[in-house]
């Protein structure tokens, strides 16, 4: 076996062997596993409506696994695109209802996403200053830092944005809403998937031409393989930690415009759920490779929104386990892998 | 006598690859057996196999007459063998008698380790055999040299007949190295068998009793020392006939350039590593700077490349043609004309995960020649890599795939020297052990383009542990202690005394200790 095709192979095996786990796990809930299936799959891939679902949660995922995947180039762990896209999402409701009602819609939407990914950018770099001026671990000062953004739009949400009586913030003017696929195409019908997909895959696709094909990806990526080399070559490596941290930031920031510009049009309480740490699997399970970043992003937007269908018959706990699982088999079997190539 | 290691036909293959072609090997008991050999040549690979940590594909092992197929190096352990690897297995907060009864504390889980019998054990193994050392001082606190003797203490004291060297030398001092050989001659005396693996065949002629040749995989020949000589093994090893010492015609020296006054260095802890070091450096000469590691070599680089770690102290000049170098960038000083061979080149030197194309620009990445829009012109950077692949002969199947991880140490370092010596516009060249784990074929190469850098008016600062490459290749010799030039062997005492070498040698190692 060549290296090249134990890249593809070996995370095939670990998600069939989670599927099979799996479907060990379903039958010991008294529940006929063939059935489940094809009910998911009915579900997601066999309706326009369930496909819609599966593309909208994907938006915003690739945008948080690369979030998570930029920063892991330079051996950073990002855990903070949960409050990173908080910041953003916020700011993208705020700065909605606040433009002029007369501006254009491209100016609005462009305008909304700024913000968004300033205030992502923002969150993300603080984290990288924190890292190089005081030397403190990215990992626990982006956790600090989700536990601050949680705070602080919820404090501004409560005390000050929230329209009476409701838990969200005024709708953003239409101006600077993104049309959903429906209206355009007529496909995913009454389904929230709208056109930030392109901007998603966009990112995805410039990321991977970035890092693999640019002076700069070249530069990051000897700074994050060998830190002390890149220093002798000439490589700012300080540098590259700051800038990861803010471009992860504000991809996460990005998100936002799924979510509020082309979906909620208006910021509420909890509604990233937990999408910043999906983007962490995200991220380990396709290598950190932008491209590949797509297609698991793929699977775990259809996992989780499959197993949102079977919840009568299945509790989602079961697909959390799964989704969990082959995570832990991927390294696992990325571990032995390493160890039968080297015999 | 008997025979101690018997290998009958192994074979070892990785894939298809043979590293190890059909050996067959005696080594007698209570003998020095050397192992020589190019880096690649599968010296670690038989002697891993030797001691349980790899299996023959297909071959028989016998020791001491028994046949043997071991499992893990636990079994070699427990039939008498000990290895003691390039890189010290150690616990540096430990302390010495700790170390040595690790695995072997002789009592069981929960009960007292009989620390008073196993000190004493300790004790009468080190004054047998030369070896003294504190068993309670913490080895982090242990000199290099120090170590080598807790790991030769832990074989003894778990009664290894057969001793397994792997590279002893590399990291010890002329003064360490005679050390060590008279242990091993004192441990031969008392009917320890001792396998020898090295590369470097001064020590083969001076220690071992019997030599063992390998090139490719094969078992080339194995000879008596006594009767071998330094131009014959070079030949086995290599395949053809090597230059030893290379052709190091009189030099013109031009304008100085580099230019060192009273510079000191103290590090964020408050250690002075480098004291009042003056030195001037001019174009067309190799300034050499003979010293043991830790004399202030490190921070000697550092400050002259920009690299010095935030915290440290830094006093006097340090001017590159009038122009100070204090407080530059690493891509300012490269600006100025300064190119360098880094001391570590695995960790400081390539990118190990990049292909090899890529690792040829690494570092001068800048150049506009290499530039395509916010990219790379790969038509540009492939012409030239091939000029360098073919002009350094270094050895790869495909540069542009194949990761520079996968090349010998020998050609990672042809990489790094191709890429170094071909910067447009390089005035002053800075080499820290350039051909450190390089094999002797690759050796004389690198000697040869250093000798031509500097006739074409390159100054050339170079740093060695090798006494040898300092008095074959050094215009001028400075020695390092303690951070300043203890004494400097001017350019007509260097020349008059290149003719004796070992005298040189010995010469330059009293000014360094």
């Amino acid at each position: 076996m060549t290296k090249k095709t134990g890249q593809l192979v070996t995370p095939a095996l670990a998600i069939l062997s989670a599927l099979l786990i799996s479907t060990l796990f379903i039958r010991l809930s008294g529940q006929d596993p063939t059935m489940i299936f094809s009910k998911m799959v009915r579900s997601t891939i066999g309706s326009s409506y369930g496909t819609g679902q599966v593309v909208f949660r994907l938006t915003t995922l690739i945008l948080s696994g690369l979030a998570v995947a930029i920063p892991f180039k330079l051996r950073l762990f990002n855990i903070g695109a949960e409050g990173q896209l908080l910041m953003g999402a916020f700011a993208a409701a705020i700065t909605g209802s606040l433009i002029p009602e007369t501006l254009s819609p491209a100016l609005a939407i462009a305008l909304c996403i700024l913000s968004a990914m300033a205030a992502g950018g923002c969150w993300g770099l603080l984290a990288g200053v924190l890292k190089m001026q005081f030397g403190v671990n990215e990992v626990i000062a982006t956790i600090m830092l989700n536990f601050i953004a949680q705070g602080i739009t919820g404090y501004l949400l409560t005390w000050h944005f929230a329209l009476p009586s409701t838990v969200h913030t005024a709708p953003i003017r239409s101006a600077s809403g993104i049309p959903s696929i429906e209206s355009l195409t007529g496909w995913f019908a009454n389904s929230p998937a709208n056109l930030s997909l392109l901007f998603s895959i966009a990112a995805a696709l410039l990321f991977q031409i970035i890092l693999f094909r640019t002076r700069f990806g070249y530069e990051m990526r000897a700074a994050g393989l060998q830190p002390e080399a890149a220093r002798h070559a000439g490589i700012n490596a300080g540098m590259h930690t700051l800038i990861a941290m803010g471009t992860g930031g504000a991809v996460a920031g990005l998100g936002a415009a799924n979510i509020i510009l082309g979906y909620k049009h208006y910021y509420e309480s909890g509604m990233t759920g937990g999408i910043g740490f999906t983007g962490i699997a995200v991220a380990l399970l396709a290598g950190a490779n932008p491209v590949w970043i797509i297609c698991t992003a793929l699977f775990f937007s259809s996992l989780e929104y499959g197993g949102l269908t079977v919840n009568a018959w299945v509790p989602k706990d079961i697909f959390m386990i799964i989704e969990a699982m082959t995570i832990l088999l991927v390294i696992s079997f990325s571990a032995l892998e390493k160890q039968f190539l080297n015999r | 006598m008997g025979v101690a290691i018997r290998l009958n036909g192994v074979t070892k293959k990785f894939g298809t690859f043979a590293a190890n072609n059909n050996i067959s090997l005696a080594v007698e008991e209570g003998t020095i057996h050397a192992l020589v050999g190019e880096n690649g040549a599968g010296k670690s690979t038989l002697t891993n196999i030797i001691y349980g940590m790899l299996r023959p594909t297909s071959g028989e092992i016998a020791i001491k007459g028994n046949a043997v197929r071991f499992s893990s190096p636990r079994e070699a352990i427990n039939a008498g063998i000990g290895m003691v690897h390039q890189h010290f297995m150690l616990i540096p907060e430990l302390t010495v008698a700790e170390n040595i009864m690790l695995g072997n504390e002789e009592c069981r889980l929960f009960s007292r380790i009989p620390l008073k019998r196993i000190r004493a054990q300790i004790e009468k193994d080190a004054e047998a055999f030369g070896l003294g050392i504190n068993p309670d001082e913490k080895v982090a606190q242990l000199s290099v040299g120090r170590q080598q003797r807790v790991e030769i203490l832990k074989l003894l004291f778990r009664n290894a007949s057969i001793m397994i060297f792997d590279e002893p030398t590399a990291v010890l001092t002329p003064s360490e190295t005679e050390q060590f050989f008279t242990t091993l001659r004192s441990m031969r005396d008392k009917g320890k068998t001792i396998l020898l693996i090295t590369h470097k065949l001064d020590e083969v002629l001076a220690v071992a009793d019997t030599v063992s040749v390998m090139r490719k995989g094969e078992l080339i020949g194995t000879l008596k020392a006594a009767s071998a000589t330094k131009p014959e093994l070079a030949r086995m090893m290599v395949g053809r006939s090597v230059l030893l010492k290379v052709d190091n015609p009189p030099s013109q020296s031009g304008k100085t350039l580099l230019s060192l006054r009273n510079l000191g260095f103290i590090t964020p802890k408050g250690e002075t590593m480098l004291d009042h070091l003056s030195l001037d450096l001019s174009a067309g000469e190799i300034y050499a700077i003979a010293g043991v590691e830790g004399n202030g070599q490190r921070e000697l680089l550092q400050v002259i490349r920009g690299l010095a770690p935030a915290g440290s102290t830094l006093s006097g000049e340090a001017t590159l043609r009038g122009c100070s170098l204090i407080g530059k960038t690493p891509r300012e000083i490269t600006r100025m004309g300064v190119s360098h061979i880094p001391e570590n080149r695995l960790r400081e030197g390539i990118i190990l995960d990049y292909p090899v194309s890529s690792n040829l620009i690494f570092g001068r990445h800048q150049e506009r020649s290499f530039h395509k829009g916010a990219g790379f012109d790969d038509a540009a950077i492939k012409s030239h890599n091939r000029m360098m692949i073919k002009e350094y002969d270094i050895r790869c199947s495909s540069p542009e795939l194949q990761p520079i991880s996968a090349l010998s140490g020998g050609n990672q370092q042809k990489v790094v020297v191709a890429r170094e010596f071909n910067r447009p516009g390089i005035s002053l060249l800075i080499l820290a052990h350039p051909t450190r784990g390089v094999d002797i074929g690759a050796i004389e190469m690198i000697h040869k383009k250093i000798i031509d850098a500097r006739m074409q008016g390159v100054a050339i600062l170079l740093l060695s542990s090798e006494l040898e490459e300092i008095v074959a290749l050094a215009t001028r010799v400075g020695c390092l202690f303690k951070g300043s030039i203890r004494h400097e062997f001017s350019r007509d005492e260097v020349a008059l005394k290149r003719a004796d070498e070992h005298e040189f040698i010995k010469e330059i190692g009293l000014h360094i200790t």
